[in-house]
């Protein structure tokens, strides 16, 4: 492997992880937070990807384009959902037994594949990249790296900066961390934690629906996009330890660089790599990188 | 330790036991049994082949019951076993004539008991949602090597060219093509997997593994070595799935990974919660259930041209019996009879699940 090549596959599997960490973020904060099992969170980045191929034309002919503008009515629309499903369906689940939120979230799957399948039918659809972001930069004579992939990068890293901001340095990411550690005890310190699980909920819903927003153009959208999304997910979390961002933000970039470098180096093994990977990390430590504390 | 206290001690539980086989409680069962076994005669064949079909389910489902309801362990990747077991089969019969039932049975078993040696010895470190995602995982890893890789087919699968069958001497005694073969080989199957993990249940074992769903602590406490006691229920667990793998392979002569996709492992989950935990006669109506919801959403004479999306009107049917009927379709049945007695009698049965523990313990 000479160097651009390997110079192309870094910066694909850091994309790839980056892209990862933002759907197994929300993944993980759900759980650790409020102890429900979601495996319904695929479905968002789902979401997400669908809501990039209906807006982009809505935003195009009423606003006159802007991706920005289409990613911001985006991330809003898939918040408000969060916010809303949240309200009528999962705070009915944190009582409930670990089987029956999977069961639940389970059939909730289901509901949403045929909704989709319902209002924008089974077929693969492609998302234009905006002009803009259409171009290739070059990394040696023959090599290119299109620079939309920088772009999904660099995207999902200042949501991560601004994550770790909002969790290390404002009041809402101190009750969000304090309510992992000791829900009783922030409940009793008059904190309104119903009220804190909904803007998680949301907050989580909204990072896996971008996740979907932007990689639309890549990814294109087809069905199911979002169940091969959340078992990788699950599998970042697990490795990253449940409920910690900083595990899942590592262990992202771990699977994305080993499914990335696994293609290349063993393609007929690809698939099962990541879950080799995990395996490993287990047998090391079998709660995960970053205990959530 | 002496032998004697175990004798003692199995004795025990064994009386204990029998005394909890409530004739009421089996004899539905066997009328069950009963009518399956001549219904072949009067049905008709697309009937015969949904009951096989449904009894390879329940089969399966028990298995599943088996670790989730009796032992606490939730396994979210038991197709893995299903599908391991079922590409056993085609692997083994791909080439040779028809090969010998006596060769490939034990072989399936014999693989899906060591994919689960291997996962269960590493998932079992974990607990609780941890071992939910992580046998998902696995589950999923053996899918993806049947998916990418071409020894099994690849993505599309592979056809049974040659059914197995079992012949000795010349004469064939078991043959896979011919009707009703398969749909009895799956009646006794069933009928063998109920008696065996019934006995099982009520076996020193067997209440071992109820005392660590209740209280893993206190079975370590009274001398039980918890961690082998779980990883035997989850290998018998999956050779029974494989056992159902192998039942379906040789029915519909076709298997593809799609055996193995976790919405499979999935849906036996959803098969012993409906008809309710901790039954295997719950597992088994769970099984008829779930089948008959499928068939029914998809039946276009019912639904018409929506029928296309029965999955919404399944998922529906999932959450709302999930929170419904948290104890399934057998709470049904309980809750009329004796109301809200249930409770006390798991935490009796817990109490002599862990004294029969530490009488066995006790020199």
């Amino acid at each position: 492997m000479d160097f651009p090549t390997f110079l192309i596959q870094c910066l694909n599997a850091v994309q790839y992880g980056l892209l990862l960490f933002l759907v197994a973020s929300g993944l993980t904060l759900i759980f650790g937070i409020m102890g429900v099992i979601n495996l319904a969170h695929g479905s968002f980045y789902m979401l997400g990807a669908y809501l990039a191929y209906v807006l982009s034309p809505l935003v195009e002919r009423y606003l006159g384009g802007g991706f920005f503008t289409m990613l911001l009515i985006g991330v809003a629309l898939a918040v408000a959902f969060g916010y809303l499903l949240e309200w009528v369906f999962f705070s009915y689940l944190y009582t409930r037994e670990h089987l029956q939120q999977v069961l639940m979230t389970y059939g909730l799957i289901l509901v949403f594949e045929e909704l989709r399948s319902i209002l924008v039918g089974d077929d693969v659809h492609g998302v234009a990249t905006p002009p803009w972001l259409a171009g290739s930069m070059p990394l040696s004579d023959v090599m290119t790296y299109p620079v939309y992939r920088l772009f999904i990068s660099s995207v999902c890293a200042v949501v991560a900066i601004a994550m770790w901001l909002v969790m290390t340095k404002t009041r809402l990411g101190m009750r969000i961390r304090a309510g992992a550690t000791n829900r009783e005890m922030v409940q009793a310190l008059g904190i309104p934690i119903r009220f804190l699980y909904r803007i998680v909920f949301a907050i989580g819903v909204g990072l896996a629906a971008l996740a979907g927003l932007v990689a639309a153009p890549v990814s294109s959208v087809y069905p199911g996009m979002g169940n091969q999304v959340l078992i990788i997910c699950f599998v970042v979390v697990v490795i990253g330890g449940i409920g910690s961002i900083r595990g899942a933000f590592i262990a992202a970039l771990l699977v994305g660089l080993v499914d990335t470098f696994g293609k290349v180096l063993f393609p007929s093994l690809a698939g099962m790599l990541v879950y080799l990977l995990m395996a490993v990390m287990l047998l090391w430590k079998p709660e995960g990188l970053f205990k959530a504390g | 330790m002496t032998t004697d206290s175990h004798a003692r001690a199995a004795a025990h539980v064994t009386v204990h036991g029998a005394a909890r086989v409530n004739t009421v409680k089996l004899v539905p069962v066997l009328v069950a049994f009963a009518i399956l076994a001549i219904f072949p005669a009067f049905g008709q064949a697309f009937y015969v082949e949904l009951a096989g079909k449904i009894m390879i389910y329940a089969i399966f489902a028990m298995s599943l019951e088996l670790l989730v309801g009796q032992t606490g362990l939730i396994s979210f990747g038991h197709a893995a076993f299903f599908g391991i077991a079922a590409y056993t089969v085609a692997i083994f019969t791909i080439r040779t004539e028809a090969s010998s039932l006596l060769l490939v049975l034990p072989a399936a078993l014999i693989a899906a008991g060591l994919y689960a040696i291997v996962v269960g010895a590493l998932s079992l470190r974990t607990k609780g949602i941890y071992f939910i995602m992580i046998t998902l995982a696995f589950a999923q890893m053996a899918y993806f090597v049947f998916h990418d890789t071409p020894f099994g087919g690849g993505s599309d699968g592979t056809y049974l060219l040659y059914k197995p069958g079992l012949a000795i001497g010349g004469t064939t005694l078991v043959d896979f093509d011919r009707p009703h073969t398969i749909y009895y080989a799956t009646l006794i199957s069933l009928v063998a997997t109920f008696a065996f993990l019934a006995i099982l249940l009520q076996s020193r074992y067997g209440r071992a593994l109820a005392g660590i769903r209740v209280n893993e602590q206190r079975m370590r406490a009274a001398g039980f070595p918890t961690y082998p006691y779980k990883l035997g229920a989850f290998v018998i667990a999956a050779m029974f799935a494989g056992l159902s793998g192998v039942l379906f392979a040789l029915k519909d002569g076709v298997v593809n990974p799609e055996l193995l996709v976790w919405n499979q492992s999935g849906a036996v989950l959803l098969m012993i919660i409906l008809g309710g935990l901790g039954h295997l006669r719950g597992a088994m109506l769970g099984a008829l259930v779930f089948t008959m919801l499928q068939e029914v959403f998809q039946s276009e004479a019912l639904f018409g041209g929506f029928s296309k999306h029965w999955q919404l009107m399944l998922g529906l049917t999932i959450i709302v019996f999930v929170a419904a009927l948290p104890r399934g379709l057998i709470g049904l049945f309980a809750r009329r009879t004796k109301a809200a007695s249930s409770d006390a009698a798991s935490d009796a049965a817990s109490d002599s699940a862990s004294n029969s523990a530490s009488n066995a313990t006790r020199p």
